[in-house]
């Protein structure tokens, strides 16, 4: 058993936490933890702690201002006057106490990952309580406070002056780190996403290119909505193959949300679990071919935190350290625990049971695909080179 | 919104003794089309590069060492007749003057002076902000019947709910006798007023099982 990735965890993630109504509920990283420890895919020595990012870390993306005031309004007993302002206070990010420490805790997680990987301590590392990627530069947004993911890169720009491929696989469009990097060359970031027409940001059209020097280096494959697991799986296959082979990066950065599921409240895609076995598969082995295996993992969205997420990311963990599964019965222990606390029927399976095909797949099929060609038109592809 | 709200203040500008060479420069180096021409501040002329091309000899010529016509003053070519428009009209009119007579740019003249410029890029990107679709927000389509109150009664949903709009655009329903609203609203979760929406009796448009999005 190979031992080259690590798992940034610990409990103390779901100190992140809005309300008990919010859809955004880092409880779903226990369930996780839970279920890779209960098929045993966890040693020890596989987790490393989260640790809080610094203030100039965070600062090289975000606005020294907006820092100061998450950590005052953090320490504020009731709403500063200015929370709207900086999008707080508002349904999709309520404040709550030490909220820039918990939100620090999650960039510091993901940084932890790119020094593991980045140092030499293990190849892979995957950081499933990160992938906040909404967050903007002085404004929280989609349940985002900090950006780990727009931190990360640019950590890694600084310290060793990375090209970095960032791959953001989550339903909704990986806006703030697109427009973090929108007109860096060395930075390629490529988001496959639900169409925006009605889903949240809104953005993530073909037609975001990038800007200046960057332009060809932001790619954007919105899906039609219903988009099911072979349509996915094909544009994500061909996309990502051939803009890491044409972009040739030093390190990969995925965003792994798993609100592309069916089961998902927010989003309309239809996807099931499969593809949360394949899309960090491939990632994987492109790290290997052309990164030396520098490959980190994040989070992200996630909404139905009893039947998709702890699934989905402990088949990335799996794929990340090479501890392949299989379908099969989900471990006993792990439904006996936590059958009780919900209403929901929980899953038995690792895989779900095919569901009824979408009437007009093909069309969807075929939309995607034109979607997907036009999208790869100025990027850096292997063909381009 | 008023045209002084979105007009370009920096104009590049042109004199009636430019010369077409030189007004082909200015084109390029700044990357616009159109030049309005000044005589003592005064808005004597409109050159725009499809003027000037038409100035120029086919590139199919074999004359290539031919170029007197780059020494030409833009005066001989410029159009006299210019479509203005003032800084206080309100953008709809500045689109409407555009679209009716079928021209690129408006130059904006106060008091007989040239103050600004907008385009039909200018508009566009006013229009994209108008939809709000430059922030992150999430659409939410209802369709009402075409009487008095609608609007308010729907609001104050998005009220209740304790959602933000960011935009509102009404337009009339592809059925008889009704109008679609359509609002931006800033959350990534619009479950809430989806679904007091739909209880009150409001129909929401949205991508359908049918997987084919409306």
């Amino acid at each position: 058993m190979s031992r080259n990735a690590r798992l940034i965890y610990s409990p103390d993630y779901t100190t992140y936490y809005f309300n008990d109504d919010h859809p955004f509920n880092q409880r779903r990283l226990l369930l996780m933890h839970d279920l890779m420890s209960s098929y045993g895919l966890l040693a020890e020595s596989d987790i490393i702690a989260p640790r809080m990012a610094t203030d100039e870390e965070l600062a090289l993306v975000h606005d020294a201002r907006y820092i100061q005031f998450v950590r005052d309004q953090g320490h504020s007993k009731k709403e500063l006057p200015q929370a709207a302002s900086y999008g707080l206070g508002t349904e999709d990010v309520p404040c709550f106490q030490n909220m820039h420490e918990s939100a620090a805790l999650i960039v510091g997680g993901t940084l932890n990952a790119v020094d593991a990987v980045m140092k030499g301590q293990a190849e892979h590392a995957f950081n499933p309580a990160g992938g906040l990627h909404h967050a903007f530069r002085g404004r929280a947004s989609g349940f985002c406070i900090y950006n780990d993911c727009s931190v990360a890169i640019a950590y890694l720009r600084k310290h060793w002056n990375a090209r970095v491929m960032y791959i953001d696989t989550d339903a909704h469009h990986g806006d703030g780190v697109q427009w973090a990097f929108y007109d860096d060359p060395n930075v390629l970031t490529v988001s496959i996403h639900e169409t925006g027409k009605y889903l949240f940001p809104g953005t993530g059209n073909l037609s975001e290119r990038g800007d200046g020097s960057g332009y060809g280096f932001s790619v954007n494959v919105p899906l039609d909505a219903f988009t099911e697991d072979d349509s996915f799986l094909e544009v994500y296959g061909e996309l990502v193959s051939k803009l890491a082979r044409g972009f040739k990066p030093d390190v990969i950065l995925t965003q792994n949300g798993c609100d592309a599921h069916t089961f998902d409240p927010l989003t309309h895609l239809s996807c099931s679990m499969r593809i949360y076995q394949d899309i960090p598969r491939l990632a994987h082995r492109l790290a290997h071919e052309l990164c030396d295996g520098r490959w980190i993992a994040v989070g992200g969205g996630g909404y139905d935190i009893w039947r998709v997420v702890p699934r989905a990311w402990t088949l990335v963990w799996s794929e990340m350290s090479d501890q392949p599964l299989e379908d099969g019965d989900l471990p006993s222990g792990w439904l006996k625990r936590w059958q009780p606390q919900t209403d929901l029927p929980l899953p038995t399976r690792l895989f779900d049971e095919p569901f009824p095909a979408i009437p007009r797949r093909a069309e969807i099929t075929e939309k995607n695909r034109i979607t997907l060609e036009r999208a790869m038109m100025y990027a850096p592809t292997e063909a381009s080179k | 919104m008023r045209v002084e709200d979105i007009m370009r203040k920096n104009v590049v500008t042109t004199q009636p003794a430019t010369t077409i060479g030189e007004a082909l420069l200015l084109l390029r180096a700044n990357r616009i089309r159109h030049l309005p021409v000044l005589d003592d501040d005064k808005l004597v002329g409109i050159v725009s590069d499809r003027d000037l091309r038409d100035a120029l000899p086919s590139r199919l010529l074999t004359h290539d060492d031919d170029d007197t016509v780059l020494h030409k003053p833009v005066a001989d070519i410029m159009q006299k007749q210019v479509i203005t428009a003032h800084p206080l009209d309100f953008i709809e009119d500045a689109a409407l003057q555009i679209y009716e007579h079928k021209i690129g740019s408006l130059p904006i003249v106060e008091g007989n002076r040239l103050v600004g410029m907008i385009t039909e890029s200018d508009l566009f990107s006013s229009l994209i902000e108008l939809f709000g679709v430059n922030k992150p927000s999430s659409h939410i389509e209802v369709e009402v019947d075409d009487r008095v109150g609608m609007l308010a009664e729907v609001s104050q949903i998005f009220r209740e709910a304790q959602v933000n709009v960011t935009s509102v655009i009404v337009f009339p329903g592809k059925n008889p006798g009704k109008k679609n609203l359509v609002f931006r609203v800033q959350t990534i979760d619009p479950r809430v007023v989806t679904q007091l929406l739909l209880q009150r009796g409001f129909s929401v448009v949205g991508p359908t099982d049918g997987g084919v999005i409306l």
